[in-house]
């Protein structure tokens, strides 16, 4: 049973951090959305629009940590055989999807008012267009094999693969030309005011906890899955052998 | 936020603010009801054939098995 061994800790660990994640997602959220909406000063040239960073910055930054950890446990996967890290990479895949698809929206619906176009084919748009048809192509991969440890060494390599595209992301702003602005952090501190600062900060924490969260969940369904698959197989095999 | 009627117009962008949070809500709230179901209906699945397994082999066992 060595197979279920591995499975029984994480779960374990998981179950540790749940009451903790979900508990910081709320309160997060909660405190987050205050300052986002109410209890932040407007910008001098975006006015109200200016909201809208509260989730664009976060769901961005969290689609490509989402991205990260999908390479990464998919690295451990393919190295080391770790039925655990395929899953866990398969479960973070929807999540980071998730973030992608509303750091996408939420950019157009700022572009509008403050470029005055819903989008444009520059650099860091479509890199970021191409980390969602990434996560897409990684998903479909799973549900293209019936055989679960071919379709995970498949999702693997695609998912390192595209991995490239993180840094091409993050210094698309300053190798070419964009309408998108550069990064407003870096070592030396932050360009942004404290009193923006702070919804952002809030934002980012609750998304992060919601992923965590999710990610607890999704990865208990794989499991559970995986071991259903299992016992069925073993079923059928007792049957036949009676 | 002086009335409730400033706060809901954003200072005339409501039409991108409320859309833009509408769609991360949808979204979020979307994806974890969704991962919430796969849990529960994969766990059901899991215990259900467990406890069936467990039956027969009980069963067997006892030597009466069908």
């Amino acid at each position: 049973m060595h197979r279920f061994a591995n499975p029984t800790r994480v779960l374990r660990i998981a179950a540790a951090i749940l009451p903790w994640s979900a508990a910081l997602t709320i309160v997060l959220f909660a405190s987050g959305l205050y300052f986002a909406l109410v209890a932040s000063p407007i910008d001098y040239q975006q006015k109200d629009a200016v909201r809208i960073m509260y989730v664009h910055v976060p769901a961005a930054f969290m689609g490509m940590m989402g991205y990260a950890l999908l390479a990464v446990a998919s690295a451990v996967g393919l190295i080391w055989r770790h039925p655990v890290a395929d899953l866990t990479a398969k479960a973070a895949a929807p999540i980071g999807a998730a973030f992608t698809f509303v750091c996408l929206v939420s950019g157009s619906l700022w572009g509008q008012p403050t470029w005055g176009t819903w989008w444009v084919w520059d650099a860091r748009l479509t890199s970021v267009l191409i980390l969602f048809f990434l996560y897409v192509g990684y998903m479909a991969i799973w549900q293209a094999y019936d055989d679960q440890a071919r379709a995970a060494r498949a999702a693997a390599i695609l998912a390192l693969v595209g991995s490239v595209n993180l840094p091409i992301i993050h210094y698309s702003v300053t190798w070419w030309n964009t309408l998108h602005q550069g990064s407003s952090f870096s070592l030396a501190g932050s360009a942004i005011d404290p009193a923006m600062l702070l919804p952002l900060g809030l934002m980012t924490g609750a998304f992060a906890a919601y992923f965590v969260t999710v990610l607890i969940y999704r990865l208990r369904s794989e499991i559970a899955q995986r071991k259903l698959g299992v016992l069925r197989l073993r079923q059928a095999e007792g049957l036949q052998a009676t | 936020m002086e009335t409730l009627g400033s706060f809901f117009a954003m200072g005339g962008y409501a039409a991108f603010v409320w859309p833009a949070f509408g769609v991360t809500a949808a979204v979020l709230i979307g994806l974890l009801l969704a991962s919430l179901k796969s849990w529960r209906d994969n766990e059901a699945a899991l215990r259900s054939l467990e406890d069936s397994q467990q039956t027969r082999r009980r069963r067997s066992e006892r030597g009466n098995a069908p």
